[in-house]
């Protein structure tokens, strides 16, 4: 269903933009007279170039510069880019302050935007039902109708972003890594002030789980609701555990069964490619051994929760292993097992961050280690809160960046979230009249991964083009047309 | 009364001003109290209803932003820039510098472990406009909120008076432009 057979005399149905979603992406659907869809594709349609600007600044900008390709996720780009650095200065071993500030951050970049994710975006489709009027659906509805729900997401993404202030500054795009460390540590007050909150904010973690796994049990059609199957990728720790800031590259067919496992950061280009295609301007990654048709991988809350094997916390843990029963022995998953697992890991970043917050070493005064040998290529692989993110730098003596390959983490669910698409394509749609709430199931399936638009990738079209600029008043300030180097003002 | 209808949308921007609208955290209560929200990221609306405020994120970077930024200005009586994107262009105008193919030809011809070269071009992707543009290069603003993001105080602070029927005044101190 990715390109139908022949488009001549097909209808052209599109959804535009996809909404309640991070960035910039539309779904076209061929479909033919019988209202059966003979190709479906969501194209992504930002292209903002960040691997070829970055070129020619110095190294140190990039922490800063790079977290600007989202705003949701900035402190996981920033601390994948700090990590890097890291490496190119030879810093292999931070101080237990700065390894453990670093951390601190990253559980409250990823408690708030799953928490973002799930409330604010999700969940309208799955309390207010999948073909609810379009008006309703949304985090504004669930305000005024669902107050204690909708509140609990807005203070616990609240908690997440107070974390990231007390660490970074700011909540959005602050500045916590500095080569081989980290720039402040926390004063007492701010981890008293914390630790009170505690309470209260694993309670709302829990709840938010018992929410996302009643709400995905509540309906028997969930469980087929956008499967696929494939293999996941994520970061584990030495001995397979769980992991969201450090680790290596750990790979699992879609029964379970390990097919990669330990491969170092500096490695990831042996086995991940990333294939263009014209419809698109997010690459589409796979894995080298298994080829493009095959080898194409799922990344994110679900695949890190069925790639480890503990997740080092007792709640997380005992939720865990509940979801995987519900995974295997099946190799398909539903879409909307992202939600239950997303809130798991929700739940473990509570349950790591309230561990942290009794450690003294938070407000140490030890930050940063002294560099070594230098590294002029170098790697820093993440899991941010939507899959694995590799940022790999070339930097020159000079301190210059001479090369930048950044995979971010919806672009490794390219694949997956065009085969989702596809398949409610085939169980909805088919067949039936493309109705406003039959188009938000393919919506519902794209949002199960919280694509990041912004952050993934973009052309020169062919068409020829002229926008005319006016004010409110229709007065006409000029126009807009193309040249032979794409459209100039 | 009726709620004063408000649109946002992000055009070339990370939707970090998105977020810091939401970072004025429990208050959001009391701005659905005050505002129906129409097109934004937030709803299934798709496209602009006549609405009293538009707030846009972002640059102009491809014909789509465009569109949209068009859209808006025949929809809202008032328009906001958000923003160090919107207002500048902020860190996606870094690539006006230098030649958008070259740009292009990184990502995907370039780059390593590409497969299948080749540089996207179906029909269905928006042109790229050659350089990126702050928003005020296409349509009348009338209203800028610099900062990247700018804070929820100061949205908030921009907002209320705003609904007041106020001409907004920002306290400087709370303005700012990192």
């Amino acid at each position: 269903m990715e390109t139908a057979a022949n488009s001549n005399g097909l209808k052209r149905v599109v959804i535009d933009p996809v909404t309640r979603v991070e960035g910039h992406g539309k779904v076209t659907l061929l479909v033919d007279e019988h209202n059966q869809i003979q190709q479906a594709r969501l194209h992504i349609v930002e292209f903002r170039g960040f691997e070829r600007f970055i070129q020619g600044r110095p190294y140190w900008e990039l922490p800063m510069v790079v977290q600007r390709l989202c705003g949701i996720c900035p402190v996981s780009h920033h601390l994948a880019a700090g990590k890097a650095i890291d490496m190119l200065v030879g810093a292999q071993k931070l101080t237990p302050t700065a390894d453990k500030i670093r951390r601190l951050s990253h559980y409250g970049q990823v408690l708030q935007s799953h928490a973002l994710h799930f409330f604010h975006l999700s969940s309208p489709d799955l309390i207010f039902g999948f073909k609810s009027d379009k008006a309703q659906r949304n985090v504004v509805n669930l305000l005024e109708q669902h107050t204690d729900i909708a509140l609990k997401g807005v203070k616990l993404r609240k908690f997440g972003q107070q974390i990231i202030e007390a660490v970074a500054g700011k909540r959005i795009h602050g500045s916590i890594v500095v080569p081989g460390g980290v720039n402040r540590s926390l004063e007492p007050e701010q981890v008293r002030c914390f630790q009170q909150q505690m309470d209260a904010v694993l309670n709302w973690s829990k709840e938010a789980l018992d929410l996302a796994r009643t709400l995905y049990l509540s309906d028997r059609e969930h469980a087929d609701f956008g499967a696929i199957e494939s293999p996941t990728l994520s970061l584990t720790g030495p001995e397979g555990e769980f992991e969201l800031y450090d680790g290596q590259l750990r790979v699992k067919d879609e029964e379970g069964a390990i097919l990669l496992d330990q491969i170092d950061n500096s490695a990831y280009g042996d086995h991940i490619l990333e294939e263009v295609k014209s419809w698109s301007y997010m690459k589409f990654p796979f894995l080298k051994s298994l080829g493009k048709e095959q080898g194409w991988y799922r990344v994110g809350p679900l695949a890190r929760v069925l790639n480890c094997h503990d997740m080092g916390y007792p709640l997380s843990e005992a939720a865990r292993q509940e979801l995987v029963d519900q995974c295997y022995p099946d190799n398909q998953q539903s879409a909307l097992l992202y939600h239950w697992a997303r809130m798991i890991e929700l739940l473990y970043c509570s349950e790591a961050i309230g561990a942290l917050l009794k450690d003294p070493d938070l407000t140490g005064a030890d930050r940063i280690v002294t560099p070594g040998q230098r590294n002029p290529e170098c790697y820093g692989i993440i899991e941010a809160p939507r899959g694995t993110l590799i940022h790999h730098y070339h930097i020159n003596e000079q301190d210059i960046v001479e090369k930048a390959n950044l995979i971010v983490s919806t672009t490794s669910n390219n694949q997956a979230m065009n085969e989702a698409v596809r398949s409610v394509c085939r169980q909805y749609l088919n067949g039936n009249p493309l109705s406003e709430g039959l188009l938000n199931h393919v919506e519902i399936a794209i949002r199960a991964y919280d694509p990041c638009l912004s952050c993934a990738t973009h052309a020169l079209g062919k068409m020829p083009l002229t926008v005319e600029m006016v004010t409110a008043d229709g007065k006409l300030l000029g126009t807009i047309s193309r040249s032979s180097q794409g459209a100039s003002l | 009364m009726d709620k004063v209808r408000i649109a946002t949308c992000s055009l070339a921007g990370c939707f970090g001003c998105h977020m810091s609208l939401l970072d004025i955290d429990e208050k959001l209560l009391d701005l659905v109290e005050l505002v129906q929200f129409d097109r934004s990221p937030l709803t299934d609306i798709k496209h602009c209803q006549p609405c009293d405020v538009g707030f846009i994120e972002g640059g102009l970077c491809n014909q789509e932003n465009v569109e949209v930024l068009l859209e808006f200005r025949r929809q809202c009586r008032i328009l906001v820039a958000v923003g160090a994107c919107a207002i500048t262009g902020g860190v996606p105008a870094m690539r006006n510098g230098i030649d958008v193919r070259e740009c292009l030809a990184e990502a995907y011809l370039d780059g390593s472990g590409i497969v299948n070269p080749q540089i996207p071009d179906d029909p269905e992707l928006p042109l790229l406009l050659d350089k990126v543009r702050p928003i005020q290069d296409a349509v009348d603003i009338d209203y800028f909120l610099p900062g990247c993001p700018p804070s929820a105080e100061i949205i908030w602070e921009f907002i209320t008076q705003l609904l007041a029927g106020k001409q907004p005044q920002l306290s400087q101190t709370s303005i700012r432009f990192d």
